[in-house]
């Protein structure tokens, strides 16, 4: 193709890159949007799909319903806010991945690497140790995320003359490490009637507590860590060329890179503070996305937001449906989790295709 | 026009070379030559201003860059790295048109005046046969001219490469020296390094012999590339003969027997 066509394209194939470009949209939207009934309507207290759809019309657009009210109340009071919770924390949780791989231009960064899930909990379980109010565990956990993050990029950038990115990648490690074994001395120290059970159910994420209060307290904390990711969807495609050429080609890393991890680490603290750790959604929706979008950040971030949402969703839909108790959450998705990425390791792809 | 006045150069306070003077004229082609560990690599990453001088000045038509934005830096200055397999599997399209970050805004994408200056630059090169395929799995050679098209995108004034003939076979080789050739009458200076002399003769109209650090010698590639220079910086002994009808020489070792 030369220049000349892509000036003078002809009206009709301008309608179909339009197009090209519209039904991905379209198509993720109406899944998403099936995916939500069917989440309502599942459940205990099983809804028929025409009453969901009449009670969320009730609702949404002031249409009369006939429904009964206590059905109202499940999907409304108990179902809606779970969904809700679902769908922001697997978009966000995914988004930080996205960014996180794409930055560290590793496979194996998720938000669960880099110590920031490891600091949230670590703030969390604290919290609960101390019997403090909920909304001070979750104001722990989110400091504790971005003390993590600081901490480790601290560590990244005091020890000079070495590979930077691995340097980041290892200091993560070994502060999860850390973090880790303040959480089991806090797990031995906890009492083992209340709070022990606490902790545990925590630390393998639920949605099944979250009401709509939580959802709203940390839908602007989310808001404000996607803002950078958005303004800079298309120059997180040249942070992934590495430190040296991106800075070759006019990228001031060295102020872009702190601003995307701080709001990558916004983004996933603020998630991990209401649901617990809900690990490898980072890591694997990234993964999914990118073999259906390419590489490209500003398809990619979209694609990852829409893919982790439906994807929790799905996920908390099993867990709460697959047996008598529920699953804790953080069992299901490493379940699920682990031997995809496996797959990936021995399929070769090294996760980048 | 390009001038290095008194170069210190190294990493943090490890110093690698110093007392670098040089100037760059427009449209010409300076080949940096030197064996392994001469310091050719550190050199280039502080005129691109990824690494601060430890000492001396880098000026553009006179103007010190040290205090200049990435931004304005890679606007002047194209770096063309040497091709590795690359990490995400762009298309060529794409890689291209990552040149053109030094003439965005810092949130902006690149819109369809950039699409036009990419697809242009792969017609230059005539590349544009892969604007479609994917970076990750065209060939070294493809890779390469993938690089300079990137580089080119950016309208930069001087374009650096670093060993750009490395691991190609001896086609891309002389492809790519062709090429640079072509951006030198096209008015694009080019400062490149090489393991090989004999690319030295074919594209450059000055060398630096790089040694330990400091210049050893800066001419034309007939006045630098002697039999004594090359056993001085590679410690071999090198035959160089004028290649009849061609104007420049070739050089080959000569082992002991």
């Amino acid at each position: 193709m030369t220049h000349e066509t892509e000036i003078l394209a002809p009206p009709g194939r301008a309608r179909r890159q339009a197009w090209v470009r519209i039904w991905p949209v379209l198509v993720s939207t109406l899944g998403l949007l099936i995916l939500v009934v069917l989440a309502l309507a599942t459940g205990r207290f099983a809804v028929p799909l025409s009453d969901v759809i009449e009670i969320l019309g009730a609702r949404l657009l002031g249409l009369p319903a006939r429904t009964d009210p206590a059905m109202q109340t499940v999907i409304l009071q108990i179902r809606l806010p779970r969904v809700l919770a679902a769908l922001v924390v697997g978009a966000s949780l995914a988004a930080a991945g996205a960014t996180y791989q794409g930055l560290f231009r590793n496979p194996l960064v998720s938000p669960d690497i880099l110590g920031v899930s490891a600091g949230a909990s670590l703030g969390a379980v604290l919290g609960i140790f101390l019997a403090l109010p909920v909304g001070a565990i979750q104001g722990l956990a989110f400091a504790g995320g971005l003390t993590a993050v600081a901490a480790v990029y601290a560590v990244g950038a005091a020890v000079r003359g070495q590979d930077p990115v691995l340097t980041l990648v290892l200091a993560g490690v070994a502060i999860g490490a850390v973090l880790g074994s303040a959480i089991a001395l806090l797990k031995v120290l906890a009492d083992p009637y209340n709070q022990l059970p606490a902790i545990t159910y925590w630390l393998l994420g639920s949605l099944a507590s979250v009401n709509l209060g939580d959802v709203g307290a940390i839908l602007p904390a989310i808001g404000l860590g996607l803002v950078p990711l958005v303004l800079l969807r298309w120059r997180m495609n040249l942070m992934g060329l590495g430190e040296e050429e991106a800075r070759a080609l006019g990228v001031e890393t060295r102020v872009l890179r702190p601003v995307l991890i701080a709001a990558a680490t916004l983004v996933t603290a603020a998630s991990v503070s209401v649901t617990g750790v809900i690990g490898w959604i980072g890591l694997l929706v990234p993964h999914v996305a990118r073999l259906l979008v390419g590489p490209d950040f500003r398809r990619l971030l979209p694609a990852s937001l829409v893919l982790g949402a439906g994807y929790l969703l799905a996920v908390d839909l099993v867990a709460r449906t697959i047996a008598p108790i529920e699953v804790p959450l953080g069992i299901l998705t490493a379940l699920i989790g682990a031997p995809f990425f496996l797959w990936l390791l021995a399929s070769g792809r090294r996760g980048w295709a | 026009m390009l001038s290095v006045e008194d170069l210190a150069f190294g990493y943090g306070r490890r110093r690698i070379g110093a007392g670098v003077a040089l100037t760059v004229e427009p449209g010409e082609v300076l080949c940096l030559l030197g064996p392994n560990g001469g310091g050719k690599t550190t050199l280039f990453k502080t005129l691109l201003g990824l690494l601060p001088p430890l000492g001396g000045r880098i000026c553009l038509d006179g103007e010190d860059i040290g205090r200049w934005s990435r931004r304005r830096l890679a606007a002047s200055l194209g770096y063309v790295p040497q091709a590795q397999s690359g990490f995400f599997p762009f298309r060529v399209r794409d890689v291209v048109l990552m040149g053109r970050a030094s003439r965005l805004g810092v949130f902006a994408s690149p819109g369809a005046a950039d699409h036009v200056v990419a697809e242009t630059v792969l017609q230059t090169l005539e590349i544009g046969h892969l604007a479609d395929r994917v970076y990750t799995e065209i060939s070294g050679g493809e890779r390469q001219m993938v690089l300079i098209a990137r580089a080119l995108a950016g309208a930069p004034r001087i374009v650096v490469m670093d060993e750009p003939t490395a691991s190609l076979d001896f086609g891309n080789q002389a492809r790519v020296l062709g090429q640079i050739r072509r951006l030198s009458r096209a008015g694009i200076t080019v400062i490149l390094s090489t393991h090989d002399p004999d690319h030295a003769f074919l594209c450059a109209d000055r060398v630096a012999l790089l040694h330990e650090g400091r210049l050893l010698a800066l001419g034309t590639p007939t006045a630098t590339i002697t039999p004594e220079t090359l056993a001085h910086i590679y410690g071999v002994a090198v035959a160089v003969v004028p290649l009849p009808g061609h104007g420049h020489a070739v050089c080959a070792p000569l082992l002991p027997d």
